[in-house]
């Protein structure tokens, strides 16, 4: 009886872990000062945002999320839900853990919208660059996070800048995708009308696709966001600091209160900025449609 | 309306701005596959079926004349729209050649096309083509913008387009606050502010309804006559190429069947398709004469004399004009050649004035005005109960009220 119509036959192994491996340790000895210099540079950026919200007061943030709820929103009720919302975090003893998860959340959507949207331009223009693009996209989106937890952590060592680099590479897809979708599914006659005035490739980009595409990019910027604040937790396990490090450590202790506390003050952090980008989406979408 | 001005006296030929040379566009990768079954007369569909190829134009000429309206006329998928967007290269043609003014723009390089449509042409679109998120002056300011015009110079002249289109005290409100028919009067504000040489029409009406379609029409009709620029213009009513027409181009399956005036197409069709799209016409319409007749131009008062007739005669391009006495009470005509002839002393003032031409009212059908209009000599002179001059009414007028 022929074995192999059963059972998947072994002989045919092929073994790629050990190339990815040395892949990676040639990375670690080889390209050190590139990775060096791309800890330094994330840690500078990282820095300079954390210095940013800790000039701050608690206060004022309060007052930020106030009035931008209530300028995107124009609800004041809802206004003065998610700034109670936002104090009870510090209630319940996490206002320096929200400082640190936001400099990191902040720096990553940052970084991924730095690279996201001019990507997503390309893209948009380019059929091949499209094709390449894409199932990178797909890669970096459904490759469980922990498996590049590891080489990062080898390559950049413990802490938030390896976070910073995992968030952004899980928060990034969306604002690509979206930018993209969006300046192509501009009207035809639009761009067509364009062109037939004379437009430059720049002038149509800023002055037309951009703009009519302003609230797709919108949506995909507050993706972005939400998969940022998704990742607190598992950057955590790499060392970040914040209020995922609270959650890990009510996971290590056995410790149910702090775990929960913890997660609960994401969840409010996750629903204030999502709502307020999301409002800022209909703002854009009412002015058009 | 523009068709009255058709002077069979005028030079035809010589004032050509854009010639269309044996224009094709061809969708699909395998053109030479379908080139081959083409030379060897298969139609369309076949060279579909087994190509994969579409061919929307196949060989079109054709010669605009400046400061007159071209209709180009097809069913849907007739390859009208594509032969438009030939005109301005948004679409390359596969063969043939575009010239504006003896210069073959497919040999343009982008600079010199982008500085072609920034200046000579510009265009209207069915949908409008607006951007939604700028201000009705925004929007009719952007080819100007696009050219590096300066701020305040642009958003003047984008005003002076805003009022001329009739849309004055809507100039910063947002498009979506504006209905079909004002979206297409910025669309058409905005191709004017270029100040083109040729304005490029794809079926600007045929989004809007009925009536507002009547109107913006007529308006497009007095802003012809006031900028005479040269239009092309599609659409896939017959309606409105031969109101709007000089002359009318009927395409077929991406040929052209027919080029003719609209009153040579109406008596001489070309086929059996054209004879069908002509009968298509909406003739349900009742229409009196008073709808079509056009505002007496070329008058002279019966005081003034055959000198005051000629001068009027050279100014509009008639060759006849209309002598009133007081209170615009219609005496008769005078034709061009009795005119010189009593400048020459052959023979006087009064006597060189044709008083037996056909009058008719304000409120005949036009219907009954077919055999008198199509037997006359001079346009109709429309008179109200007082024997006065309310209008005039070419024979073309009345061929398209019936249409």
């Amino acid at each position: 009886m022929a074995d192999w119509l059963t059972r998947f036959p072994e002989e045919l192994h092929l073994n790629i872990q050990a190339p990815i491996d040395n892949g990676i340790n040639y990375m670690v000895e080889n390209w050190g000062g590139f990775f060096d210099g791309l800890s330094n540079g994330l840690r500078a950026i990282l820095r300079a945002v954390q210095d940013i919200i800790d000039f701050v007061p608690w206060w004022a943030l309060v007052i930020i999320v106030f009035a931008a709820t209530l300028l995107t929103t124009k609800k004041w009720p809802r206004a003065v839900l998610y700034s109670i919302l936002l104090v009870s975090i510090g209630l319940i003893g996490l206002w320096d853990e929200l400082y640190d998860t936001l400099a990191l959340v902040i720096t990553s959507v940052f970084i991924s919208l730095a690279i996201g949207f001019p990507l997503g331009v390309l893209i948009s223009f380019s059929d091949r660059a499209n094709k390449i693009v894409r199932p990178i996209l797909d890669t970096m989106q459904t490759m469980p996070s922990f498996v590049y937890l590891i080489p990062a952590v080898m390559l950049l060592g413990l802490g938030n800048v390896p976070a910073v680099i995992a968030t952004t590479i899980y928060a990034m897809p969306p604002m690509v995708r979206m930018t993209s979708h969006g300046l192509r599914q501009v009207d035809t006659e639009v761009q067509e009308a364009s062109l037939a005035f004379g437009a430059t490739r720049l002038q149509m980009l800023g002055k037309v696709l951009v703009p009519q595409a302003v609230p797709t990019i919108m949506t995909g910027v507050n993706q972005t966001i939400i998969m940022a604040i998704s990742m607190v937790v598992t950057c955590s396990m790499i060392g970040a600091t914040g209020l995922g490090s609270e959650v890990i450590a009510g996971m290590n202790r056995l410790d149910s209160g702090r775990g929960f506390a913890a997660g609960i003050a994401i969840v409010i952090l996750a629903i204030i900025m999502d709502r307020i980008t999301q409002n800022m989406v209909k703002e854009a979408k009412s002015s058009d449609a | 309306m523009t068709l009255n001005n058709t002077d069979k006296t005028a030079p035809q030929e010589e004032d050509i701005i854009l010639k269309v040379e044996h224009l094709s566009k061809v969708f699909g990768r395998r053109k030479e596959a379908a080139n081959e079954m083409l030379e060897k007369g298969a139609d369309k569909a076949a060279i579909l079926k087994s190509t994969g190829v579409t061919i929307a134009v196949d060989d079109v000429s054709f010669d605009v004349e400046r400061g007159k309206v071209f209709s180009l006329i097809g069913a849907s998928g007739s390859g009208k729209s594509t032969v438009v967007r030939c005109l301005n290269m948004l679409w390359r043609p596969t063969a043939g050649k575009i010239l504006f003014e003896n210069e073959d723009i497919g040999q343009y390089s982008a600079q010199q096309l982008r500085e072609f449509r920034r200046s000579k042409v510009s265009m209207v679109f069915q949908s409008f083509g607006l951007l939604s998120h700028r201000s009705v002056l925004d929007n009719v300011a952007f080819g100007l913008e696009v050219r590096g015009v300066k701020k305040q110079e642009r958003l003047d002249k984008a005003m002076e387009m805003v009022d001329m289109v009739g849309l004055n005290g809507w100039e910063n409100k947002d498009i979506t606050d504006l209905s079909g028919g004002m979206r297409q009067r910025v669309g058409i504000a905005r191709a004017l502010a270029n100040d083109p040489d040729i304005l490029l029409m794809d079926e600007p009406f045929s989004a809007l309804d009925p009536l507002v379609r009547q109107s913006m029409q007529f308006e497009l009709i007095s802003i012809q006559q006031k900028l005479n620029k040269t239009i092309v213009f599609i659409t896939h009513d017959i309606n409105e190429a031969f109101k709007l027409g000089d002359r009318v181009a009927i395409m077929r399956e991406g040929r052209i069947v027919q080029i003719d005036t609209p009153e040579d197409m109406t008596v001489n069709p070309a086929d059996d398709y054209v004879r069908q799209f002509i009968q298509s016409a909406d003739k349900a319409q009742i229409y009196y004469a008073k709808n079509f007749m056009q505002t007496p131009t070329c008058l002279v008062h019966i005081k003034h004399g055959a000198r005051a007739a000629l001068q009027q005669m050279r100014d509009n391009g008639m060759s006849s004009a209309y002598v009133i006495g007081d209170g615009m009470r219609f005496i008769g005509v005078i034709p061009l050649d009795n005119a010189f002839r009593v400048r020459a002393g052959e023979m006087t003032f009064d006597e060189a004035i044709v008083r037996d031409t056909p009058t008719t009212t304000q409120d005949t059908l036009i219907n009954d005005l077919l055999p008198i209009a199509s037997q006359a000599k001079y346009p109709l002179a429309v008179l109200d109960e007082d024997n006065r001059l309310k209008g005039i009414l070419s024979k073309a007028a009345v061929l398209t009220a019936l249409l």
